[in-house]
């Protein structure tokens, strides 16, 4: 009963408190994201804006680990049972990958651009053995520091 | 030393090659990070001991290519890949490498 009574406790501070700080988290990355448009990324070789002059250039990193919360842990093992799209997760994946992307850019202040962008996923297990459902994102790229040519009605 | 991930360092030429260089660290996360990673789990949200970890593990995996290469005489590094992998339970490898080259 009590372990039942605990599994019920676990179940809604999980949805509760997980729900709120994923809204958190979201809004955290759409306004970073919308101050951080102005440097662009991309995952060609190629830049992607011609430049005048490069200054330098380095390997820039971003990276987060992040857990998912009880409740949609038990909901996603739920839905292993019959299959489907597992919501749950992919909300998880996408603000990691974001938030890595994020990261990546803001350690780079000053740069023009972003080339060569690739985002590597893993997961990691706890000493316990049973998945600890979470995620390491790490995003890395080529930061082009320099003058930036000068494009008619850009 | 200049390190990239492109094939080539821009607005630079490359003038020598050195080959595969790499550089790698098996970190383990100590026991206290792990408890209140097992809190977080109920809440969900990140892990900041665990990222903190992880970009310990990758600075000094990319510090020894970066030995590894100077010790070769090469200025930079290009084409530079991570991987992780779990080998064992609460134990995560990091792997970096790249190509050692001299530019101009």
């Amino acid at each position: 009963m009590i372990a039942f009574l605990g599994f019920i406790t676990l179940l809604l501070l999980g949805f509760f408190v997980g729900r709120y700080l994923e809204s958190q988290h979201f809004s955290s990355i759409r306004q970073r994201e919308a101050e951080l448009v102005v440097l662009p990324n991309t995952n060609s070789r190629y830049l992607l804006i011609p430049m005048q002059q490069i200054e330098r250039s380095e390997l820039v990193t971003g990276s987060v680990v992040i857990s998912i919360d009880y409740f949609k842990r038990i909901v996603a093992d739920l839905r292993s049972l019959i299959g489907g799209p597992v919501q749950s997760y992919e909300t998880l994946l996408d603000r990691a990958r974001r938030e890595a992307i994020l990261r990546m850019k803001e350690s780079c202040p000053g740069a023009s651009q972003i080339i060569n962008v690739r985002v590597e996923t893993s997961s990691i297990y706890n000493a316990a053995g049973n998945g600890i459902g979470s995620v390491e994102l790490l995003a890395y790229g080529t930061a082009i520091y320099g003058q930036v040519q000068a494009t008619n009605g850009l | 030393m200049f390190i990239t991930n492109t094939e080539t360092l821009p607005g630079k030429t490359i003038i020598d090659c050195f080959g595969v260089v790499s550089g790698s660290t098996v970190r383990a996360k100590h026991v206290g990070r792990d408890i209140m990673a097992g809190l977080k789990n109920v809440f969900g949200g990140e892990l900041r001991g665990y990222t903190e970890l992880l970009n310990e593990s990758r600075d000094q995996a990319l510090q020894r290519m970066t030995d590894q290469a100077t010790q070769l005489g090469a200025n930079a590094i290009i084409n530079v890949r991570f991987s992780t992998s779990s080998v064992a339970a609460g134990a995560a490898e990091i792997y970096v490498y790249g190509t050692a080259v001299r530019v101009e």
